[in-house]
């Protein structure tokens, strides 16, 4: 079985935003780049099927020089090959998944694994659109993954629960939270990692469909007020405001 | 035309989708544009109710194949209407189903998306979309380029307005041949209860609760109030059999109710970006300097143990929730 990995270079989660000079972008002064929390769960499941059902493994990753980080980073977790595809790897939805499908269309992936979401864009739109390109099955927001004789498996979250959809392979799966345990890397891998290449392409693309045009920063919250008194004082003040100051029933 | 993917459930329109038809009314007023709705499925029980929200016309895509969910065969329905009315903007809500069908629908149009948008407007003729990004910590306006342009509303943002419209129902193609992917069943969990993301009320908690057993104060309270149970990342990896459907923050759900209660949580960035956009929020920790008091509205310093039984209390002897 052929998979490819998608991950995309994220600022870090602890990262206070601030908006560039031109208002529209972020500005990266400052900011710490990871590989986006759930494609790390993307690619734990590529790596957990590599063992279980002797996989091979291509990440892939839409970026600049620096994206190759997380490249390295997945092959010390694993990964048997690397891919830079030099682009725009904050960029527009279907520009991005045009590209990552030119990428993967002649290869005989048999299963795109990558995040639900790009954590910062927030767009949770690659997979499927990848999917809908490559002309593939696709289960999005994936808990639980199954593969047998070239079929496939998943649990999906819902509202309020999971569904579980079936279909045969080649299938793009988008990783949710909850789907498996990451592993860390050894220090044997981070060693390995360093002698393996990454290789690097361009591929030409959807010109982008969407662009950002302007970016603020929400409205600071003020610190309300502190509700005096012993727990039962407390808890009727507060209901009392709840239901009296703020209306909220 | 601007189309509204409608979903429907036990022959209703769902809630989600008469806001998404809201706002998709307020746009085709300000741009002189016709309203459709879309419904896919089986039968097409509840999408009358279209009309009540302004629908010009109602298509209906309804084949035996449609009865379980299928993203391929859904994403081609929404994406057949749409060249066949012409649209030019297509909408539906961020729900899971939206976001599933609506990406794949817009590679299929070879249309720009924006997901979970919170603002919509119309300028010079296209559409521009306001959303969250950095899960709340900054927002963005998209515009697009491409001729067709899609966009999923995030559920509670925008109002459900009804406004009676002419909903001339016609139906139209569905999809042919095998389908790639179907949902086969639904594993529900939830008890019934509503998503986080589209709950009004949200009781959540941390590592401050200790044990997963004492999540049932923070349900008794929910119930009391309406709402439903969140919680932090650190409760959820806890290992007390919280479910990781109910985590709030960056790598969680981004929910944005009308009150939240964070019980026993200190308010680490990744937790506020995913709560701070709700109207009203309620703080209550034993440690006056955590953080999370530096946004809300109330706070409460005391043991959550002693606070949240207390709360319950006052919430029943008031009769509060008793509209829910
Ligand atoms: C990549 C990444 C992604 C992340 N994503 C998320 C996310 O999506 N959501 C999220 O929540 N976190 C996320 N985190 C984790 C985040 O950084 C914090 O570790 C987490 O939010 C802390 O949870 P907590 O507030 O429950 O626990 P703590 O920070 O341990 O806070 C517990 C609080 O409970 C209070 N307390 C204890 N006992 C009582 C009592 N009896 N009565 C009243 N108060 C009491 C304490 O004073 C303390 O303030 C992420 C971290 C990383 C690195
Ligand atoms: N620049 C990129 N390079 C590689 N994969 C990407 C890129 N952008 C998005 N993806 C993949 O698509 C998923 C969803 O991203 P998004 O639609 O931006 O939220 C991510 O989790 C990645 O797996």
């Amino acid at each position: 079985m052929k998979i490819l990995v998608c991950l995309k270079q994220v600022p870090d989660t602890e990262t206070k935003i601030k908006v560039a000079g031109d208002g529209k972008s972020l500005d990266p002064t400052d900011v710490k780049w990871i590989t986006s929390p759930y494609d790390e769960y993307a690619l734990e499941e590529g790596l957990r099927l590599k063992e279980s059902a002797g996989a091979e493994v291509t990440v892939a990753t839409v970026g600049d020089d620096k994206a190759k980080d997380v490249l390295r980073n997945a092959f010390a977790l694993g990964a048997d090959h690397a891919v830079l595809i030099k682009g725009d790897g904050q960029g527009d939805t279907l520009a991005t998944a045009s590209i990552l499908a030119g990428f993967a269309k002649d290869k005989g992936f048999d299963l795109v694994l990558s995040g639900n979401k790009g954590l910062g864009g927030d767009n949770s739109a690659v997979g499927p659109m990848l999917a809908e390109l490559l002309g593939y099955a696709q289960a999005n927001v994936v808990v639980k993954l199954e593969i047998t004789d070239g079929k496939f498996r998943a649990e999906r979250e819902i509202e309020g629960g999971t569904e579980v959809v079936e279909g045969s392979l080649p299938a793009v799966v988008t990783a949710q939270k909850g789907l498996n345990e990451p592993r860390y890397a050894s220090l044997k891998g981070i060693m390995a990692a360093k002698k393996k290449t990454i290789e690097e392409t361009e591929v030409a693309g959807h010109a982008p469909a969407t662009g950002t045009l302007a970016m603020t920063l929400p409205a600071a919250r003020a610190e309300g007020r502190k509700l005096e008194g012993d727990a039962a004082s407390q808890a009727k003040a507060l209901m009392d405001a709840l239901k009296n100051e703020a209306k909220v029933f | 035309m601007i189309l509204v993917f409608c979903e429907l459930k036990d022959g209703k329109l769902r809630k989600p989708s008469a806001e998404a038809l809201s706002e998709g009314r307020r746009l085709a007023d300000a741009s002189g544009q016709q309203l459709g709705a879309l419904t896919v499925g089986a039968s097409a029980d509840g999408a009358a109710d279209a009309a009540k929200y302004g629908a010009d016309s109602i298509l209906t895509c309804v084949a035996p194949s449609l009865a379980s969910y299928s993203s391929d065969a859904f994403a081609a329905a929404i994406a057949s209407a749409a060249k066949a009315k012409g649209a030019t903007i297509v909408l539906g809500a961020a729900t899971a189903m939206g976001k599933d069908a609506l990406p794949r629908a817009a590679a299929r149009l070879d249309a720009g998306y924006a997901g979970d948008v919170t603002g919509l407007s119309m300028e010079g003729g296209k559409l521009q979309a306001q959303r969250p990004v950095y899960a709340g910590k900054a927002f963005a306006t998209t515009g697009f380029t491409s001729a067709v342009q899609v966009a999923t509303t995030r559920p509670n943002v925008f109002a459900a307005t009804e406004k009676t419209g002419p909903g001339a129902m016609e139906s139209v193609e569905a999809p042919a041949g095998d389908f790639k992917a179907i949902v086969k069943e639904i594993l529900a969990k939830g008890g019934g209860k509503v998503d986080l993301t589209e709950a009004n009320v949200i009781v959540a908690g941390g590592r401050g609760l200790k044990s997963g057993e004492n999540f049932k104060i923070l349900e008794e309270l929910a119930d009391a109030l309406g709402g439903v149970v969140g919680a932090s990342r650190a409760a959820v990896d806890a290992g007390w059999g919280l479910s990781h459907g109910i985590q709030v923050g960056q790598t969680g759900k981004v929910v944005s109710p009308t009150l939240y209660i964070a019980a026993g949580i200190s308010g680490a960035i990744q937790h506020l970006a995913g709560m701070s956009s709700s109207k009203y929020i309620v703080a209550i920790n034993k440690d006056p300097d955590a953080p999370i008091f530096k946004i809300a509205d109330y706070g409460i310093v005391g043991d959550l143990f002693e606070v949240v039984p207390e709360l319950t209390k006052a919430a029943k002897a008031m009769g509060i929730g008793a509209h829910h």
